[in-house]
């Protein structure tokens, strides 16, 4: 019984998405492998050798796998499965996009979104927009599952030391091109990985207004979240979207501005381990889930805060 | 060049769902039923497309029960041609669903298949991956644009930190995301439409698939109640709070 864990990289940095993925193949008890494919990668897969608890780490570095093509991200993993009891990759953009092509290639029933592990074949996970959670068995050869990162600490980058195996790459499956990637640039933590996150809903009312969580977020060290609603009207950019449809976040401190709770958005952040509630509505849902909740007009509120933290 | 768009009949998003006392799963009798907010994203992109001459037919599928003959209506008022129901009475996985898809597909020979990119009911997020491995087709997740030229789409995706653009060689998969298009409201006379155009139904059994589930659901649980929380009164209040009693400042 071995676990192969995919690591998440942009062939220079390994991200912190691992790190939670490789606690999470911890947990099931065997060996645990890690594999970096990606082009030009090597101080990536020497970051990955250096993680606690790893066996060993393959990779395959090779043009084509440059860019995380799912064809050929899914086909490299394939390649390799017949050696292992679990493959798991990280419930983020790149893990979901892969994973379940890889399920299919070895007739297997993917596991999404796991936040625990119960038995080398038993699995948390929850369905409904967090509304529940669901205790499911797999009776496949190879088990393959995305982790959803906030449930697991991050393994230590350090103490391990890995052996690296070089593996071959698979060939360009040809039928898809990258084109090009537009990064948000920002100076502010990551989102799903902030001890704070600041987070701001319709209740901003507009773009400029949005910037007012600025200097808040700034004092705490926090990033800066968003509800569907505040992305959909352009207060703030699509990869800030807290919720059940965007990023799942679980910091030690939660501040939602304007909020006002639903059902969708608290799929997204429920699990932070304090949450602040400023809202002028004082019956809004966000009440019923926050530790702290002030009801107040936030243009008043969020200065004050800022001024006294 | 035909279009398929796959859609399913879920408990509507507005409704918040309970666990039954037995554990055994989610109560869904009485609830409100509706098309998962993403496979509407995926008809209203499948008919703009229709629209601007690029799709010639647009066909909605799904699969389910008789009840979900309910959805392919709402489809096809919205603009999709003529529909089809896999029907069993099976629990059904992501997995049985894109075997059951790949029947479809390969009967009706589309150039592309719309799907949206999770159900809100199982959260799974894995049907169009799925099915584009089973058929070796390329595939762009979380799409929020969409562009076909010639034999290849060329696909806009939301990923983590910000977009990226890959090009498909067709036929492709694409899933959507949300901010691919505004679907439209279904009118009136657009229903009536609806009910004349034609609803083919298969027996799942017919395609020769077994879509018994493979993953066992053991129980299904309420998740841990969070303690109720306290209202204060003004921001030094909070502040003190934050940094004394939560220690999280």
């Amino acid at each position: 019984m071995t676990t192969l864990v995919i690591a998440e990289h942009d062939n220079a940095q390994l991200k912190g998405a691992t790190l939670h993925t490789v606690s999470a193949a911890r947990r099931i008890g065997g060996p645990v492998h890690v594999l970096v494919a990606g082009s030009a990668a090597q101080a990536v897969a020497e970051a990955a050798a250096r993680i606690e608890g790893i066996e060993k780490v393959l990779f395959a570095d090779a043009p084509q796998l440059g860019d995380g093509l799912a064809e050929n991200a899914a086909a490299q993993v394939i390649a390799l499965a017949k050696d292992y009891s679990h493959i798991l990759f990280a419930a983020t953009a790149a893990g979901k996009n892969v994973a379940p092509r890889v399920a299919a290639k070895l007739d297997a029933s993917q596991i999404s979104e796991i936040v625990s592990v119960e038995a080398p074949d038993t699995f948390k996970r929850p369905i409904y927009a967090g509304n529940a959670i669901a205790t499911v068995q797999s009776s496949d050869v190879v088990i393959v599952a995305t982790v959803r990162t906030t449930a697991f600490d991050a393994a230590r980058m350090e103490g391990g030391a890995a052996a690296i195996e070089t593996v071959p790459a698979v060939a360009d499956a040809g039928t898809s091109r990258f084109v090009k990637r537009e990064v948000v640039k920002s100076d502010r933590p990551e989102l799903t990985a902030a001890r704070v996150v600041v987070a701001g809903g319709r209740g901003l009312g507009s773009a400029e207004n949005f910037a007012l969580l600025d200097p808040l977020a700034e004092k705490l060290g926090a990033a800066i979240g968003a509800s569907r609603a505040a992305v959909d009207s352009g207060f703030a950019p699509n990869d800030c979207q807290v919720g059940q449809t965007g990023k799942i976040v679980a910091p030690e401190l939660y501040i939602a501005v304007g909020i006002s709770g639903a059902i969708q958005h608290l799929a997204g952040m429920k699990d932070s381990k304090v949450i602040v509630a400023v809202n002028k509505d004082a019956d809004a849902p966000i009440f019923s889930i926050a530790d702290y909740g002030l009801v107040g007009d936030l243009f008043e509120v969020v200065p004050a805060l800022t001024h006294s933290v | 060049m035909k279009v398929i768009t796959a859609v399913k009949r879920v408990v509507d998003y507005n409704v918040k769902v309970r666990v039954k006392s037995d554990q055994s799963g989610v109560d869904i009798d009485n609830v409100k039923m509706s098309m998962n907010p993403f496979d509407e994203i995926a008809v209203e992109a499948a008919t703009r497309l229709k629209e601007a001459n690029v799709a010639t037919e647009v066909l909605a599928v799904t699969c389910g029960t008789q009840q979900s003959q309910e959805t392919l209506r709402t489809a096809l008022a919205i603009g999709a041609d003529r529909a089809v129901l896999v029907e069993t009475q099976a629990e059904l996985q992501p997995l049985a669903v894109a075997k059951l898809l790949k029947a479809v597909v390969e009967k009706e020979q589309p150039r592309l298949v719309i799907l949206g990119k999770q159900a809100i009911d199982d959260d799974a997020g894995q049907t169009g991956q799925l099915l584009a491995a089973l058929l070796d087709w390329p595939q762009a997740t979380f799409a929020s644009d969409i562009r076909i030229e010639g034999d290849w789409a060329t696909v806009t995706r939301e990923v983590d930190g910000g977009l990226e653009v890959v090009s498909l060689k067709l036929p492709a998969i694409v899933t959507t995301d949300l901010r691919l298009n505004e679907p439209r409201y279904v009118t009136l006379p657009n229903i009536m439409k609806a009910k004349k155009k034609p609803l083919d139904v298969l027996a799942a059994e017919a395609l020769g698939i077994d879509p018994s589930p493979r993953l066992k659901t053991l129980r299904v649980e309420e998740p841990a109640a969070r303690k109720a929380g306290v209202k204060v009164p003004d921001v030094a209040t909070l502040v003190e709070k934050l940094k004394n009693e939560a220690k999280v400042i």
